[in-house]
């Protein structure tokens, strides 16, 4: 079970052309709007066509510009679930998944596999309501049940929770995963949300303005983003460009230090044009004056702090640069709340921070 | 009173309406996947009768149906039957006029469409046909049902096209309206009056439903539904 994709697309003036590949496993599509991930999904689909391009699951060519294959959506089998789950408002419950299991000649099957997808998503008390008297949860269970009874040979499933409320997210994401689990095969998802996208998925590609900027399994992606977008995607919330001043020695000109960076990363530091810390792999250096000075120990002025339910941001600028850019730091509440202090020495360390090409 | 001119206008309206609402609501499904500029095209084509005078339309008309015309020949010799001053030449008329009504309905009502209802039903492998009589039109049916009834109220009150290439016969191709004109012309004020009550009766039923419609519409609109 697998999916290939190597496709290209105009778009007035945007321009998609992605890469992908996966196997029995979640493959995360993570971008910010207009990075095309909706796009390359339809084209799955075959709500949209590629201008160039082949597109493969489970062996079977879905789309194929130079063998002029074209397959119609319904002959794709490629279950895409959209962000407002596209349920039939004026048929029930039972109606819509009913409307998943037409394929099926047999009407014997049909009923048993309805019956059986009822069960399975716990909907037999609902199967008479229509949409509008659904949760968002429910919603997403039935548009979930419906796509399963029609057997797709992969889910694609489109920003499946920004139709919810934050607080539903998590349970409704267990609940997604073992859906993923027990369906087995390949399934693409599209999101924006990093959390979402590490939960769900085993590799992420990071997609920025139509091209795959980084492909790699979720750590390694949140580990090392590669790009600045792909750091921005991924929560980094510091990104300074870069100067290269020596073997492991970069000078961060929009923060206005030098910055020793992990002998690991520097080997192909000549095209990384960013450097990117996470808020919270900033530590506080302030006792740390015995021994050998760790290096990237810097003071900063502390120009604002933003409280957190749980933690503080504390807004941070070199001490002695009035023009570089603030940073954030991510403290502890008590931590911080016994630390307090106007400036503060804190330590950057080398091996969190991520060397970036554009 | 001969009330052969009502159900004659029933019939015209009645016919006229069930064949202009299929080609209203194909033209309007179809006209909406061309490309932009054939769209702007054929919209004002198609549009076109709402706006001209229905004495032109009837002109036109004749020209292409005429006895002694391109068509209206060529029928007249194959099958050996008139397309002109017979009751249902009528139906050409009406038709002709009600159909921006259908199409333009039609049009409105298919672009409040939610397409991701029809790309999530492909996804699960419903044929085009079905989505569009089982999830398109029920999704849409009461932008299209209050344009199916103004066309027919359209239909029954037509009278410039109609008289040019129906005629008024008495018994024969004589419709509510051209009765009410051939009663005034010949003095018979007090019958005349009849059929505008009549007349006036049929309309305000029919603005009526037409507002019921829409009114439900207001109330069940599908797509109201919040997540």
């Amino acid at each position: 079970m697998s999916i290939y994709v190597d496709i290209e697309k105009s778009y007035g003036t945007f321009h998609l052309s992605v890469q992908l590949d996966a196997g029995d496993e979640t493959l995360a599509l993570l971008g910010g709007s207009g990075s095309g991930k909706s796009l390359t999904l339809k084209c799955i689909a075959g709500i949209e066509r590629p201008d160039r391009g082949s597109i493969v699951v489970d062996g079977v060519t879905l789309f194929d510009s130079e063998r002029r294959i074209d397959l119609s959506p319904q002959e794709r089998r490629t279950g895409l679930v959209f962000q407002n789950y596209a349920l039939f408002p004026h048929m029930t419950v039972l109606e819509n998944i009913r409307a998943g299991a037409r394929r099926e000649p047999d009407a014997k099957k049909r009923t048993d596999s309805v019956d059986r997808i009822v069960d399975r998503f716990g909907l037999g008390c609902l199967t008479g309501h229509t949409p509008a008297m659904l949760s968002g949860g429910q919603q997403q269970r039935v548009a979930l049940a419906r796509i399963l009874v029609s057997e797709p040979r992969i889910l694609l499933l489109d920003e499946p929770f920004s139709a919810l409320d934050g607080h539903l997210r998590h349970r409704l994401e267990d609940e997604l995963k073992q859906v993923i689990e027990s369906f087995g095969k390949t399934v693409v998802l599209v999101s924006h949300n990093r959390r979402e996208v590490f939960r769900l998925s085993d590799r992420i590609a990071v997609l920025e303005e139509g091209r795959v900027g980084a492909v790699g399994t979720r750590e390694e992606i949140f580990r090392n983003p590669g790009t600045r977008s792909g750091a921005a995607l991924t929560g980094c919330k510091n990104i300074s460009r870069i100067r290269r001043k020596g073997d492991r020695l970069v000078e961060a000109t929009d923060w206005g230090i030098d910055l020793f960076v992990d002998a690991e990363l520097a080997d192909d530091a000549e095209q990384k044009e960013y450097a990117g810390i996470r808020s919270h792999d900033i530590a506080w250096a302030g006792h740390a004056n015995s021994g050998n000075p760790p290096e990237n120990v810097y003071r900063f002025d502390v120009l604002d702090e933003i409280e957190n339910p749980f933690s503080y941001t504390v807004i941070l600028r070199a001490q002695g640069q009035s023009d570089a850019e603030p940073m954030q730091w991510d403290m502890d509440k008590p931590a911080w709340e016994r630390i307090r202090t106007p400036s503060v020495d804190v330590c950057l360390p080398p091996m969190s921070i991520l060397l970036l090409k554009k | 009173m001969d009330w052969f001119p009502l159900l004659n206008s029933l019939r015209i309206a009645g016919i006229s309406t069930a064949f202009i609402f299929f080609a209203g609501l194909f033209a309007a499904y179809y006209i909406a996947k061309t490309p932009p500029v054939v769209k702007g095209l054929l919209d004002v084509v198609l549009t076109l009768p709402l706006v001209l005078p229905p004495t032109v339309i009837g002109y036109a008309l004749l020209r292409i149906l005429g006895p002694n015309r391109l068509v209206g020949a060529w029928v007249l010799h194959v099958f050996g039957v008139r397309l002109t001053m017979t009751w249902w030449s009528a139906v050409f008329a009406t038709s002709v006029v009600i159909f921006p009504l259908m199409y333009r309905t039609a049009r409105g009502a298919f672009e409040s469409f939610d397409e991701t209802l029809a790309y999530s039903g492909q996804s699960i492998g419903l044929s085009n046909t079905y989505i569009f009589w089982r999830i398109r039109m029920p999704y849409c049916r009461q932008g299209i049902l209050a344009g199916t009834v103004l066309a027919f109220a359209r239909a029954l009150g037509e009278y410039g096209a109609t008289s040019m290439v129906a005629g008024y016969i008495p018994g024969v191709t004589a419709t509510v309206s051209t009765t009410v004109y051939q009663l005034w012309r010949t003095n018979d004020d007090a019958l005349a009056f009849r059929w505008v009550t009549v007349n006036l009766a049929i309309s305000f039923v029919v603005l009526l439903a037409v507002n019921l419609i829409e009114k439900s519409n207001e109330k069940s609109k599908p797509d109201r539904y919040r997540m």
